[in-house]
């Protein structure tokens, strides 16, 4: 057991993710649930950079890289269809 | 254990810490803006804290592939991206005309629009 202050870190982030799905699913307002649902894909991009430093496969940073990517795009959207834009 | 090691550790510690406060001000803040404000901002804060102990924890592994290249471009990736979308949040929340909270006192943007500096969002 080297690393224990990773696996410490790992459980912060577990309980920011269930923090984020409590605001996700009784949210008021729609854009409570985009601001939960974008803290959720941050924190889970530093879970994705953890377990690729884990398991020793450089190749998840691409995975956190496009997932990235996406998510903002899909922000972006949903923020201006609920704004009246599209 | 390398001192490199226990810098990235500290560095990924501190920023899980910070995003696990963000996600406490997203659970107990009174106002959809607090929650725009203190969930992308603290969020952002957390997130290149730990990419960069992940960084520092990666330096180890140096010979075997590129790892300090894709942090970089993940770190200038989340500082780009994560502010224009707080911006375009908040800004379809005004247009959608949510009341602010009790607590609040300052709003700029309906000074702004009542003395023709700006225009109001389009809600249809």
């Amino acid at each position: 057991m080297s690393n224990i202050i990773i696996y410490i870190a790992l459980a912060l982030l577990m309980l920011t993710l269930i923090a984020g799905l409590i605001r996700f699913v009784k949210g008021p307002s729609i854009v409570d649930r985009i601001v939960a649902f974008d803290s959720m894909t941050v924190t889970s991009l530093v879970v994705i950079g953890v377990i690729a430093y884990l398991s020793n496969r450089a190749i998840y940073f691409d995975v956190a890289v496009v997932y990235g990517l996406l998510s903002f795009l899909g922000v972006i959207i949903v923020a201006k269809y609920i704004q009246g834009g599209l | 254990m390398t001192y490199v090691k226990l810098v990235g550790e500290l560095f990924l510690l501190m920023g899980s810490f910070s995003l696990f406060v963000a996600a406490i001000g997203l659970l107990r803040m009174p106002d959809v803006y607090n929650r725009v404000q203190t969930g992308t901002k603290a969020s952002t804060l957390g997130a290149i804290m730990s990419f960069i102990g992940i960084g520092f924890l990666a330096i180890d592994h140096w010979d075997e592939t590129n790892w300090i290249g894709r942090v970089i471009v993940l770190i200038v990736f989340i500082f780009l991206t994560n502010p224009v979308s707080s911006h375009v949040l908040m800004r379809a929340a005004y247009a959608m005309k949510i009341p602010l909270s009790n607590v609040t006192s300052v709003d700029k943007l309906k000074e702004d629009i009542e003395h023709k500096v700006l225009e109001e969002p389009i809600d249809e």
